[in-house]
Parts: C-alpha cells; structure tokens; sequence
C-alpha cells in the first residue's frame, strides 16, 4: 500500500565530495560529520481502507570517524512530528456523585502524531537535558501550558497524562530499534505511520550524536494527503459547511419522502 | 463490514448502525413518536462522540418527520397555522441551543450536559408515561372510563393576550404559550438532537387544549423545519454532522417505521405506553450509571483550546 524506498540514495552517498577537504584545524573536532537523509517522496496520499504502515528514510553520516563508528558511539534518531495545534487535557473529577471535567491545562502548539524511531532507547543516547533541549523522544516533547498553571505537580500529572493517551490513541509511538546501520555509514530508519495518521504537513527529523553529543540535526517535509470519498466529505464538511449542511437536510427530506410514497397506503 | 464515518472520525460496524435505525425506526413507527430521542444516546453507548451524534440525530429525525407529516398531511390532519407559529419560537429556540452549545463544547462539559438532559428528560417523560398507563390499564380492569378535563375548560393560558384563531384546529388561543412551547422544543433540537415530539404532543394536548387529531401531524410539521434548521447551523458552526452516518440510520429507520406502524396498530394504547415508558426508563437508567461509575480514564484530550 506504502512503499517509500530511498531513490535518493546513491545521490546521498556521493553528493558531497566536493566538501571533503571542509574540516580545517581549528574547529570543533565534534562537528566534522554529517548528517544526510533521504526519502522517495515529500507526499504520501493515503486511501480510505489505510491501516498504518511504515515509512522508511534512508540516510548517511559523511566524515565519521570509523573507529568510534565500528565501537557504536554514534547514535542515530529519526522522529516523524505531525502538525502541531493547542491540545487541551481534561481531568475529571466527581462532584455530587458524578463525574465532571473539573481541570483542564492546554498545552501550546504540540505535534499531533509523533513516531520516533532510534538506533538505541533515546534516553540512553544522551542526557536528558540535550534532549529536552531538542525536543528529542516522546518525553521531551516540549509540553508549554497556555496561560496559568497551579502547581507543578499538576503539570507533571497533566503531561503524563497527555503522553499516555496520545500513545494509547496510538498516536505517538516509539521504536528503540527503529534505525539499523546497513553499511558503516548508511542507515535506514523505519517509522510507523499510525490508521489515524493526521493530514497536512508533517516533518521528517533527523538527529546524531556522538558519544552521547548532539553533532547535526536534518529536516524534511512529509506531506499527508488524505484521498477518496471519505476525505472529499470531510473536506466538504469543512470548507462549504453551509452547503453541506444544506445537502444533508435535502437527503433527508428526499430519504423521508420516498419512503412515504414507497409505503403508501392505498 | 465496517464503514469509516468521516466526521465521527472512526470505524463502525455498517449492519450495528443498521440494526439500529431499524430499531428506533420500529419503535417510533409503533410509538408514534421521532425517535431522536433513542437514536442520540443509542449512538453515544456505541462510542459516537455526543458532539456528532446529537447533530447527526437531528438530520435523522428530518428525515423521519418528514415521511410522517406527509402522510398527516394527506389525512388532513395537519394545521399548518399552528404549526407556523411554533415554528416561529422553534427557531429562535435553536439559535438560543445551538450558542449553548458551542459555550459548553469550548467548556468541555457538553458530553456531561447532554447527558444530564437525557437523564432528566428521560426518567421524568419515562416515569410519567409509565404511571399514567398503569393507571389506564387499573382503570380499563375495573371498567371506569377516562375523565379528562374537557377541551372547552380554561386555565390560565387561555386568558393570555394576542389571541388568534387556527380554524384546523378549531381553537382560539393566544401565541405566547405557542412561541414559548415552540421556542423550548428548539433548544432541546439543538443541544439534544431530537425532534422533541415527546415532550411537545403531552404538551399541546394537556397545556394548550389542542385537539388530538391534529397534535402529532403539527408537531411533525414544526419538527421538520426546527431539525433542519438545527442540522444546518451545527454543520456551520461546529462541523459535526456525519452524512454518511446520518444516511444509513435514516435509510433503516424509516424502513422499520413501516413495520412499527403495523404492529402498534395491533397492540393496545396502554400496553404501548407502558411499553414505551418502560424502554425511555431503561435508556435514561443506563446514561445515569455511566455519569456515576469510574471511567476507566480520568483525564481526556481535545484539540484545540486557547487555555483560560
């Protein structure tokens, strides 16, 4: 059904002779390396019958040191961050004997789908610090709350909450394994893409370390585009509301109509 | 076979939803009544989310009033007068709804509210019908007949001002009661998703004096005009009509209408209230235990919010 398989892979490989010479004395030893990835396609349409699959980015690391290389200092991570939009969470709690969203914190501009795919747990790669610095992992995501916050354990309870049930909507999802080194300097990365997949412009993010040091980071953008006849209804509904609605009230009234005329006593 | 509904944004089993409409169908044919007041919560118990099943109850139920009104409307037992002014405070009514509405889903506590209106409305119409079919039947038992208060007697509705004649319906009333009767079923349209016949019929034939014959066909009447409007306006405002789901619930339902119909003639009008009363006592029971049990989940999540 989805098949993105690296075209773009033997550009990669050689596209970068002409820097060989870059690295002077002087510089930071650390940033010598490159970063580049790759995939076939910058849009994915997906048909009405999808059921997640997966998405695969190839990528190559140019100038690595091959000793540290063959020992496994360096660490690849490739997340897939959906389109970002304000998240409200809401706690319920009982009031009179019943249950009622009693709290609410709304966090700013969060990716609505995560997938993250690593050579290694992300949180073995680097100290969370760098990672939260980046943005790296599903648990440094930066979760900002709009306007007043209470106290700070509300706040860890919020965004525990928020992470928990965006994975358990299947939405963001990890793969410790996800990236394999297939060559001493090539790697492919397997991201899942989840059925409920949101549509629009996602972006491809692609970070190294070495020894546990944040050395490049790479982005592409992935846009999704939802085909068939489901999407065009939603789409209808969304961009011609009034139309739309007019249309729903008109099938209703010809579905009623026939039907007295179909069961008409005589 | 499961269908993707677009704007439910999930996947169902076709025949569930079928099965269903069928059902409501069924019994609002043997009823008599909308049976918006079934589907909505039907529709919640399966996971639709209440935002999308009050607004697609509402375009289901245009499509079941419509086949009922024609069809009064042939038997001449249709005042379209009458109808015309409640429709007038259906309307606004709505308009009124649909702005709570959308106050509560920004609030996040519309799931909750709907609810408690079902709850309310459902235990209070089903417990009343309930007990005043029980006592039919105590009373058929021991031979007495029905003493209902005339048609001619007055209270106090009938001295309020602007009165008008509805030559149909061979009375003479003020519009107040009808804008204010009409003007409450449109609220509960808007944020119930029902066509509110089960509460409007009780109320034109108990508070307003309007005679029997031409109540549910007027009724209908207005309903037609209130849901459609109702369904228009929350496409508009909150996108949450669900065409497809809306089209497989009103293809079934008013198929199993027909069949509803031919049994309910054959049962008798006490059994059939008591029937009624008993099933809206059972839908109401099952919303209230889903208010009070633990959810298996404290916390929820919603895009969109700008905080507090």
């Amino acid at each position: 059904m989805l098949r993105l398989p690296a075209i773009a892979l033997a550009a990669l490989l050689f596209a970068f002779p002409a820097m060989a010479q870059m690295p002077a004395l002087g510089e930071t030893v650390d940033s010598k390396e490159r970063l580049q990835i790759g995939m076939s396609t910058s849009e994915i349409a997906i048909t009405s019958d999808f059921h997640g699959a997966d998405l695969t980015i190839f990528g190559t690391v140019d100038y690595a040191d091959e000793l540290l290389m063959a020992i496994g200092q360096y660490d690849i991570v490739v997340a897939l961050e959906g389109p970002k939009d304000n998240t409200t969470v809401r706690k319920k709690e009982r009031l009179f004997g019943i249950w009622v969203n009693r709290r609410a914190m709304t966090f700013e501009m969060v990716p609505e789908s995560y997938s993250i795919s690593s050579t290694r747990a992300v949180d073995t790669i680097a100290v969370e610090q760098e990672l939260n610095e980046r943005g790296v992992g599903l648990n440094h995501i930066p979760l900002r709350a709009v306007g007043f916050v209470g106290n700070a354990a509300n706040l860890g309870e919020f965004r525990d909450a928020y992470r928990r049930l965006k994975q358990t909507h299947g939405l963001y999802e990890r793969d410790p394994s996800g990236v394999r080194f297939v060559s001493p300097t090539l790697f492919r990365a397997t991201l899942r893409l989840p059925a409920n997949i949101p549509n629009g412009v996602h972006t491809v993010r692609a970070f190294l370390f070495k020894s546990g040091v944040f050395v490049g980071e790479q982005q592409l953008p992935l846009r999704v585009v939802k085909t068939g006849i489901e999407q065009a209804i939603t789409d209808a509904a969304r961009e011609t509301p009034f139309a739309y609605g007019l249309f729903a009230v008109l099938m209703a009234i010809i579905t009623g109509w026939s039907a007295s005329i179909l069961f008409r006593k005589d | 076979m499961s269908i993707y509904l677009p704007i439910a944004e999930l996947s169902v089993n076709i025949f569930v939803i079928l099965g269903m409409g069928a059902a409501v169908g069924f019994l609002s044919g043997m009823f008599g009544v909308g049976g918006g007041f079934l589907i909505t919560p039907l529709l919640i118990f399966y996971n639709i989310p209440p935002v999308v099943a009050v607004a697609t109850g509402a375009n289901q139920v245009v499509a079941s009033s419509v086949s009922g009104a024609l069809s009064h409307f042939r038997r001449g037992t249709l005042d379209v007068k009458l109808g015309t002014v409640l429709l007038i405070g259906g309307l606004v009514g709505a308009t009124v709804g649909i702005w709570i509405f959308s106050l509560l889903r920004s609030l996040g506590q519309l799931d909750l509210f709907i609810s408690l209106l079902y709850v309310v409305f459902l235990g209070t119409v089903g417990g009343l019908m309930l007990l005043e079919s029980l006592n039919a039947m105590r009373r058929a038992r021991r031979n007495e007949t029905v003493t209902l208060k005339k048609p001619g007697q007055h209270s106090w509705v009938h001295r309020l001002p602007l009165k008008m004649r509805f030559k149909k319906s061979k009375i003479y009333l003020s519009v107040i009661p009808i804008i204010a009767l009409g003007f409450a079923i449109g609220i509960l349209t808007s944020v119930m998703g029902v066509g509110g016949g089960f509460i409007m019929v009780p109320a034109m034939i108990y508070l307003l004096r309007i005679p029997t014959n031409v109540v549910v066909g007027t009724s209908l009447f207005q309903i037609i005009f209130v849901t459609a409007y109702t369904t228009v306006v929350q496409a508009t405002t909150n996108y949450s009509v669900d065409i497809v789901l809306a089209f497989i619930l009103m293809v079934a339902g008013v198929i199993g209408a027909q069949y509803g119909v031919r049994v309910g003639q054959k049962l008798r009008g006490e059994q059939l209230r008591a029937l009624l009363g008993l099933l809206v006592l059972a839908v109401g029971l099952r919303l209230a235990v889903a208010l009070v049990v633990t959810p298996s989940d404290l916390f929820s999540i919603a895009i969109g919010g700008v905080g507090n």
